[in-house]
């Protein structure tokens, strides 16, 4: 660069919106004017082909032959490849083996993709690939979560944690139940379906742009598959349109084959799947069976809780094993168990192999045990929250350990409980709510107040870093990236206002770039809520960097102390010198000052030895609860939440707009999967409910009409995370377990609130019959 | 070649296969990608769009679901899609609520939003929540909650609702006067398939019979999906919405008579003029955008046996005019329905109209839907009922079901418990049990046999709950 760009009046203007701003989302204003680019909005190359898949149609066989030949002359078809076409790793799971990038010859699900066409056009590859003619010996299959433990089929060995003698505890105990509970799965139903283009680039490199929330594993499996180092391959992922776990390995697939096709051809290629597929071919939220045994007193406190949690992980472990682990990492919820006993099983089927989704596990290990909790109240003939209240983990009498050892360090369960108790009212309710039940025949309200506690990190170590890259150029506006992707969380907005605050820029003059493989390297997937926890903190490691060279180099040039040097509202003075951000970049740069750095972050204090079951997983916990108000009609089950008020503990917030957003909607989304949406497999193991038709997420009707959201007030996160605030983007999820409770709490209104029904989850209006119905039997029963 | 106004301007389409969707050819044709693909089975909205047309004398907007519009049905519209909003640097009002009150997230179903609300803005002088949420019922959003939503679509109408759209509506109007006013064939002919628009009842007949293995397509709601989920290639389509007889609805004293072709959204204030029962149903039925497009007549024809309206048909005993050629005939719902899918249309017969005989002073008409979500589902099981009580007897009873047979059908026997019987609980009870003897519901994923006949029962219990008690007081959907 001969010359200098012009530095414009108004360069350095504009707001910092640092950390604690209710920020707009940085594409808001793209997504709205349908500006915003995804994958495959993307422009292509006039060479582009596009792939589709051919999925099996039994659930567990032997492929004896596969017919092809049709495929290869229809219409448009440019190339066609099975797994023998695949030039290296033919696995693509993303811990253990057991994930065929296609079938060699074994099918394990319906829906597994057996080969895969490239044609002219998309329509023309999905008709193309409807035409192959597979033979199969089909073998006995495992539909259900209760065949496969019934044949003590795993994909991974079972863990337990464990805390003194629960049988023990349990025999003694003055009061006992055992029990038995389904939760379902849950589609993540992201509004993007999987896509991917990759452009063959050369020497033999790939350049794969995939709407992915692991850049760095889809780099390290196209460069397996084509069997070519991961310095030829380069991933790119701008944003998603929503992903929620459903993203995080099970985007791998349609990169690697696309990959293969355009290797293959020397072409571009295309691939996106039609929803049915996507629903069919691609991992859910795991259905558990849980089943229980526990002791307490008439207070309703536990004094033993033997849990055993079975995930149903689909036919190959894929992140199975994590998932149940954070599910027994659950499964006291917010409540201190004395002596317990929690087992966790990863349960063989032969269906889709089970995947992220928003909690992880965590969802379905807290919902076993508020079950357990609801079920003690009815026993007891307590208010649930009283029960749960005698519960709670609490700093003083010993009750501050969690069953696998780690320490609370934050007891914000009573305090978040007893502020929301009171805000929304909920004695005066629960009182108004029975009189009313009492006064009508037919529809009947009820009320609950569930608690959260959901440990933030990731349960495998290593994944705990993060690393950015920022580069300041000589107008001095900002490139900002890091391994963080964007899914409509407000990752990149948060992140670039810890920039901006930090270098005390205007956040408009930073530009948050995609996601890339080859700007960030060796990047964890942006999961387990940790996305701002960790980018943030390498992003704001980078900025420190770039402002401490300002900053010694200003104090040099200006002849000060570098205590003098202030950045402050986009100027910088330095004594009694003053200049602008841009300014100051330019008189850097033209004395050779780097303008680029990178930053690097590893979560400090956590670990866990899976050998004793004991450590400190988590840095630290999210805390929050709901309030829930419903009305059923005990005729046909059907119901509405009519309130919701939540008081999440979100630390000190870096931007309450999109905390609100992630807890509005991760709430909702908890809804959906505790009330309508049903996953339904046949006999034969096909997915019936494979589209939006027949899988029902939550309508914006569905919206709780007074919905009140509130951020914890002054309470910082104790630990040193960045701005003192706490993840957001899945403890939300689980306060939809008080419409759950809620639900359950109306039923019960049936029998006078004497016994205690059944109630799987989900909670769909059929459910909520039977469960009236059988209360209903019940109390019939009880006064004859 | 079929024509439209793509926002301002005029737009022609010739050697395109018919086959194709109005939003295909929106992202592919016209590489306009702010249009998204979410299902390609119109039920997440994420490819909505907005179509134009003159209604009396003025501009009305309707938003559609572009992915199972066939292209040809956009002839003399004119399509907006998310683009054409923005003028220059500024959003327009509706972009700017959604920025401003945090409406996106993952942004990718935003564009679908923004239209609906771009419609209901146009449709609506103030923001009622109520409306907002039917006219957004068909946009799935899975990251938000819909909260800051429904927040925007009140916010949308600060300061006012004055858009470019407003100013340029005369020019709109001349424009598309002047495609309406052109005598040339509506047809699209690509990839050796043919879309047909006949234009009068005659030429529809004629077009028929030439072509008897010719798909009829009006709303296209469910034809669609054979294309954009069966893949299936349809050669000829000839389509009901250009025939002015088949859009109208007239009333000759008797029966109230509605075309074929006349759209959920467009006979609506007419059958709740008769029955005001029919409001829930309808909002019900689809999305606001299926109710845009879908038909009567379609959803009569089609014979899915959990169609939402069928059952309301027959016990309402209403008829059809079945016309072939330039032979028409008429028979009751109640011998439309032969089996699953199957119906007493001939080949080259199709529905002209639908009659509704209109209600007595003494006739009492409910219907309820059940369904998994209250909004946009299909119903597991869909009871009408149409009765008079006279004096403390029920005189008549016609009492229909969608979702406990093949078909929809009566419910004979428990119409005969009820007959002639006094209006009381021992009555209710034995009609209860006598739609045993009506009906062996299946199980499906939508719910199970015994789900649909304990619901089925309780539907009579709620019926003769209703006839004293509040509405407030028996439905989820109205407790207030």
């Amino acid at each position: 660069m001969r010359s200098l760009p012009t530095i414009t009046a108004d360069a350095d203007e504009g707001v910092i919106q640092g950390p604690g701003q209710a920020t707009k989302h940085e594409s808001a204003h793209l997504h709205v004017s349908g500006a915003a680019r995804y994958t495959d909005d993307l422009g292509a190359p006039a060479d582009v082909l596009y792939a589709y898949v051919g999925l099996s149609t039994v659930a567990h066989a032997r492929l004896l032959s596969l017919n092809l030949d049709k495929v290869r002359v229809a219409p448009g078809v440019q190339a066609v490849i099975t797994a023998d076409d695949v030039p290296g790793h033919k696995d693509i799971g993303p811990v253990f083996p057991g994930d065929p990038l296609m079938v060699g010859d074994a099918v394990e699900f319906y829906g597994q993709v057996l080969f895969a066409v490239a044609a002219t056009s998309q329509d023309l590859a999905r008709k193309a690939a409807r035409l192959a003619i597979a033979d199969y010996a089909p073998l006995e299959a495992d539909i259900r979560i209760e065949q496969g433990l019934a044949n003590d089929s795993y994909v991974r060995p079972s863990h337990t944690q464990q805390r003194g003698d629960a049988p023990t505890a349990i025999e003694q105990a003055p009061l006992k139940l055992r029990g038995e509970f389904f939760s379902g799965g849950q589609e993540q139903m992201y509004l993007e379906g999987q896509a991917s283009m990759c452009i063959p680039q050369e020497d033999g490199g790939m350049l794969v742009y995939t709407s992915t929330q692991h850049p760095s594993e889809g780099q390290k499996l196209v460069a397996e598959v084509l069997n070519i180092p991961m310095n030829k391959v380069t991933v790119d992922v701008r944003r998603m349109g929503g992903a929620f776990g459903g993203k995080e390995t099970n985007a791998n697939q349609w990169a690697c084959i696309a990959a293969v096709l355009a290797s293959k051809t020397g072409r571009p290629v295309k691939i996106r799947l039609a929803r049915a597929d996507d629903m069919t071919a691609t991992g859910k939220r795991h259905p558990f069976l849980s089943r229980y045994e526990v002791g307490f007193d008439d207070t309703g406190q536990i004094l033993g809780l033997d849990l055993e949690l079975s995930g149903e992980c689909g036919m190959s472990p894929d992140l199975s094993d994590a998932i149940v682990d954070r599910a027994m990492f659950h499964a006291d919820n917010a409540y201190y168990l004395p002596a317990a006993h929690i087992c966790g099983h990863r349960v063989k089927t032969n269906t889709v192999s089970h995947t992220a989704f928003r909690g992880f596990g965590g969802p379905q290990g807290m919902l076993a045990i508020e079950n357990v909790i609801e079920q003690i109240a009815t026993a007891t003939g307590l208010d649930p929250l009283a029960v749960r209240r005698q519960n709670f983990y609490r700093e003083e009498g010993g009750r501050d350990t969690t069953h696998y050892g780690q320490q609370l360090e934050q007891h914000l369960i009573e305090p978040v409980v007893a502020r929301l108790e009171q805000t929304s009212n909920y004695q005066a309710r629960r009182e108004e709510i029975r009189t009313y039940n009492s006064g009508s025949a037919i529809l009947k309200r009820g009320l609950a107040l569930t608690p959260i506690k959901f440990g933030i990190s990731f349960t495998v170590q290593h994944l705990n870093q993060a690393g950015a890259l920022i580069h300041v150029y000589t107008d001095g506006s900002i490139q900002l990236n890091h391994g963080g992707t964007e899914m409509g969380q407000g990752l990149y907005t948060k992140v670039a206002q810890i920039v901006a605050n930090e270098l005390q820029v205007a956040l408009e003059n930073i530009s948050c770039t995609s996601t890339r493989t080859d700007k960030v390297p060796n990047t964890s997937p942006t999961a387990a809520s940790s996305g701002t926890d960790l980018n943030g903190m390498a992003a704001r490691d980078a900025a420190r960097k770039i402002k401490s060279r300002l900053t010694e180099f200003a104090a040099q040039h200006f002849g000060a102390e570098s205590s003098e040097v202030h950045f402050a509202d986009g100027q910088i003075t330095v004594g009694e010198h003053t200049l602008s951000f841009s300014e100051l970049v330019q008189l850097a740069y033209s004395n050779r000052v780097p303008l680029s750095a990178t930053g690097f972050y590893r979560t400090p204090k956590i670990h866990y030895d899976r050998e004793t079951a004991q450590g400190r997983p988590f840095f630290y916990f999210a805390y929050g609860a709901a309030v829930s108000e419903v009305v059923i009609d005990t005729l046909t089950g059907e119901y509405k939440v009519l309130q919701v008020d939540i008081c999440q503990d979100v630390g000190q917030s870096i931007n309450p707009a999109l905390d609100i957003g992630q807890i509005e909607g991760g709430f909702i989304q908890g809804m959906g999967w505790l009330t309508t949406e049903e996953l339904i497999w046949g006999d034969d193991g096909r997915l019936q409910t494979s589209n939006p038709a027949s899988y029902k997420i939550p309508a914006i009707g569905d919206t709780p009409p007074i919905f009140n959201v509130e951020l914890l007030p002054d309470s910082p996160n104790v630990e040193a995370t960045i701005f003192h605030s706490k993840a957001v983007g899945e403890p939300p999820l689980m306060l939809a377990i008080s419409v759950w409770s809620a639900l359950r709490d109306a039923i019960c209104s049936v029998a006078d609130y004497r016994h205690s029904p059944r109630l799987d989850a989900p909670a769909t209006p059929e459910r909520v019959l039977r469960a009236c119905e059988e209360l209903k039997a019940r109390q019939r029963q009880a006064s004859s | 070649m079929i024509r439209f106004l793509l926002n301002a301007e005029g737009h022609q389409v010739e050697n395109v296969d018919p086959n194709t969707s109005a939003l295909a050819y929106i992202r592919d044709t016209l590489g306009l990608t702010g249009t998204k693909e979410g299902c390609a089975s119109g039920d997440c909205g994420a490819c909505t769009v907005v179509t134009g047309e003159i209604h009396q004398g003025e501009m009305r907007y309707r938003a559609i679901n572009s992915c199972i519009t066939p292209l040809g049905n956009l002839h003399g519209l004119q399509l907006i899609t998310v683009e054409h909003l923005q003028q220059g640097q500024a959003l327009h009002p509706v972009q700017q609520a959604m920025v401003d009150e945090h409406g996106s997230q993952c942004g990718f179903c935003t564009p679908g939003f923004v239209m609906s609300m771009f419609a209901h803005l146009k449709t609506h002088d103030n923001p009622q929540r109520d409306e907002i949420l039917e006219s957004l019922g068909g946009n799935l959003c899975r990251c938000t909650g819909y909260r800051p939503i429904i927040d925007a679509a009140v916010q949308m109408y600060e300061p006012s609702g004055k858009d470019s759209f407003s100013d340029q509506q005369a020019q709109t109007i001349v424009e598309l006067n002047r495609i309406a006013g052109s005598a040339d064939a509506i047809e699209l002919q690509g990839s050796g398939r043919r879309y047909l628009a006949p234009r009068s009842l005659a030429s529809l007949s004629t077009a028929l019979l030439e072509y008897p293995e010719g798909r009829l397509v009006a709303g296209a709601t469910d034809l669609a999906l054979e294309i954009t989920q069966g893949l299936k290639e349809i050669d000829t389509l000839i389509f009901t919405g250009q025939v002015p007889e088949l859009l109208e609805c007239s009333d000759d004293g008797h029966d109230l008579h509605i075309g074929a072709a006349v759209s959920f959204s467009d006979c609506k204030n007419v059958l709740l003029k008769h029955w005001p029962d029919l409001a829930e149903l309808l909002e019900r039925l689809g999305s606001l955008q299926i109710r845009n497009q879908g038909t009567l007549g379609g959803n009569v024809a089609n014979a899915s046996p959990i169609g939402d309206m069928p059952p309301a048909l027959l016990a309402l005993d209403a008829s059809l005019v079945l016309r072939r050629g330039d032979v028409s005939r008429v028979i009751p719902v109640a011998e439309f329905y032969i089996s699953y899918k199957v119906t007493a249309l001939q080949a080259g017969e199709f529905i002209e109209q639908i009659l509704i005989p209109k209600p007595a002073d003494t006739d009492w008409f409910q219907t309820y839907k059940i369904s998994k979500r209250l909004e946009d589902d299909i119903s597991a099981v869909c009871g009408a009922f149409n009765l008079r009580i006279e004096k403390g007897r029920v005189s008549s009873a016609a009492i229909a079901f969608g979702g406990m047979a093949e078909i929809p059908r009566r419910a004979i026997q428990c119409e005969l418990a009820l007959v002639g019987q006094p209006w009381q609980q021992d009555t209710i009870d034995s009609a209860m049990a006598a739609l045993e003897k009506d009906f062996s519901p299946i199980d499906d994923f939508r719910a199970s046999a015994d789900y649909r006949m304990q619901v089925a029962r309780n539907l009579l219990q709620r019926l003769f709950m209703a006839h004293t008690g509040k509405t407030s007081q028996l439905r989820v959907t109205h407790y207030a």
